[in-house]
């Protein structure tokens, strides 16, 4: 038996790396912001906090196809914010990687926010307040101790979002369609294989990457996770 | 140093209304559990706002409703204690320590964090993980914690109450040393009499949201003026000099008015300035001159009152000018027909005056 069908092929591995350099932009480019909403939600007393917490959670209940539509409304070319940013700045979302990387930013937004938020609102706020009195201002009580006690969260809304990122499909195609080398992420070509005779060999490849790449993540989480923990008994 | 607070606040149906001023030392507020004297420490602080009220701290206007003036708490350089020791547990006990020294300013040097480490007795700690200490090593680390942030008021909220009676007992001798050697004048709260009266050079005396008392311990805790105390702690405190130790028995004797007492000498050295807190009901009353006893301090005296309190009399005995407190039972008290006036002998046991 031979085991060639289990090589990629070069379309392939074009995929599965754009796949994890679109699931990684996503997941850094949307975690300083994550961060903020997270904090906002968890400390902030204000009108229309449920309002902002409803719009953070829209992307988990809607269909992945309307989040998608309502991106290429408002990002494309001729889009509200999308014909803004083009004019002004020359970034274009539409039918570029950098689109897949928006859409699965906001796709996995409300899984980050939701892990950050529950460790901040974990932390005992008599810490922060101790801080205070040892003559610790606002920004580097958050800084030393908010952050740091919050890693565990932080750490695991990163993998969730990544997690979510690999697997995005919706919205993604919706966006920015379904280009191979540009737009054609692991989720989006191995629906093109089932799509054409003969394709499943193909399919069946991409899967086995995705099991793996997720379950890498999975693993890793779950290593820094252990490593936290005990640096939180230890030092 | 001068410390003048003046706060009036609202807390349901609570009302704070409480004014007084400090200078160096330990000044001690002092009052049950829910007389105002956290709510208070923590307007100092700046932790919590009054609705009126007025901070100064050496002609600095820290607070001043009427003018609208608030310093937040990081700007105060005040030092906090709290009753939990909030350590950072993400931090080691070295990193714990050194958390206020980039606010300090130039006041630290190593030489100052060894000296602290050295007085609280925690360098054995600081590399360990603020977890993995007992409660009165983390209350220690705690004070260090603030005392290196380079505090010019040290505010010390029951540091004590979370620990049980052997912790106290091991820390209480390090917030002495803190006293006599660290020089930062402290703010201490708290409900007992004990650690009151071993520690403050002043103390105030709240109840129900008002100062009612001001002065020397021994006047404010003594007797019935501090009907805040709880009856178990109730007694007098008197003002002595430790005359001489006795290392063979253990025993130290300190001078008080005209009589002379015998304590447990732990921690105490000869000229040193004390005062023996006396609980009301460690005290026997015999009317003849008991013999073959074995508590060592035998009193004689005059009876200047005899108060009942339900089941019980409290007698004041008058012993060479130092008045001392009994609670007997109103069975004994007429058992043995106390009367104004009586010579009678307060008997007190060396070992209810451990310190």
């Amino acid at each position: 038996m031979r085991l060639d069908w289990l090589v990629l092929s070069d379309e392939e591995w074009v995929a599965v790396r754009l796949s994890v350099k679109v699931a990684a932009v996503a997941m850094l480019c949307s975690l300083p912001l994550g961060i903020l909403v997270a904090y906002i939600l968890a400390r902030g007393r204000f009108w229309g906090k449920s309002i902002l917490n409803g719009i953070v959670h829209l992307p988990l209940i809607l269909p992945p196809v309307v989040t998608g539509f309502l991106l290429l409304v408002t990002f494309g070319r001729r889009g509200a914010v999308g014909a803004f940013l083009y004019d002004w700045f020359g970034i274009s979302f539409s039918f570029r990687w950098t689109g897949a990387a928006l859409a699965c930013a906001i796709m996995g937004f409300p899984l980050m926010v939701r892990s950050i938020r529950l460790s901040i609102e974990a932390i005992d706020q008599k810490l922060e307040e101790a801080a205070g009195t040892l003559g610790a201002g606002p920004l580097w009580i958050f800084l030393s101790v908010t952050l740091p006690l919050a890693l565990p969260g932080i750490v695991a809304g990163m993998i969730l979002s990544f997690a979510k990122a690999m697997g995005e499909f919706g919205a993604t195609i919706t966006f920015v369609s379904n280009i191979p080398g540009e737009t054609q992420t692991l989720a989006s070509a191995i629906y093109t294989f089932t799509q054409i005779p003969g394709g499943d060999a193909g399919a069946m490849r991409l899967t086995l990457v995705a099991v793996a790449i997720s379950f890498a993540a999975l693993l890793g989480s779950e290593a820094v996770g252990r490593i936290l923990s005990r640096d939180g008994r230890a030092s | 140093m001068t410390l003048i607070v003046e706060a009036r606040h609202r807390f349901g149906s609570f009302r704070l209304s409480a004014a007084f001023s400090a200078e160096g030392g330990v000044t001690a507020l002092f009052g049950r559990s829910g007389s105002g004297k956290t709510s208070l420490l923590r307007i100092i602080a700046g932790l919590a706002r009054p609705d009126e009220g007025e901070v100064l701290f050496n002609d600095q206007v820290l607070l001043d409703t009427s003018a609208a003036i608030f310093v937040k708490p990081h700007r105060r350089r005040f030092g906090y204690v709290f009753q939990e020791a909030r350590l950072f547990p993400h931090l080691s006990v070295r990193s714990n320590l050194l958390y206020g020294r980039r606010f300090a300013g130039n006041t630290l040097t190593g030489a100052n964090f060894a000296r602290v480490v050295e007085m609280l007795g925690i360098s054995q700690l600081l590399g360990r993980a603020p977890g993995a200490l007992s409660g009165g090593e983390q209350q220690r680390v705690a004070i260090g914690r603030a005392l290196l942030s380079g505090p010019r008021l040290l505010l010390m909220d029951e540091p004590l109450a979370a620990l049980d009676e052997e912790r106290k007992a091991e820390i209480l001798p390090y917030l002495e040393r803190l006293r006599d050697e660290a020089g930062v004048p402290i703010i201490y709260v708290s409900h007992s009499v004990t650690e009151v009266a071993r520690l403050a050079d002043q103390v105030v005396l709240l109840e129900a949201g008002k100062v009612v008392a001001t002065g020397d311990p021994s006047h404010i805790l003594s007797g019935r003026v501090a009907s805040a105390l709880d009856r178990k702690e109730a007694g007098s405190v008197l003002s002595g000099v430790v005359e001489g130790l006795d290392p063979d028995s253990g025993l130290a004797r300190v001078k008080i008015k005209q009589r002379s007492l015998l304590v447990p000498s732990h921690g105490l050295s000869a000229g040193k300035a004390v005062r023996v807190h006396v609980p009301e009901r460690d005290v026997i009353i015999a009317v003849s001159e008991p013999q073959g006893l074995s508590a060592l301090n035998i009193l004689p005296g005059r009876i200047t009152t005899l108060k009942r309190d339900d089941d019980t009399v409290v007698i004041t005995a008058n012993c060479g000018g130092d008045e001392i407190f009994a609670r007997v039972t109103s069975f004994s008290s007429e058992r043995l027909g106390l009367s104004l006036g009586q010579e009678v002998y307060a008997v007190i046991k060396s070992v209810a005056l451990e310190r």
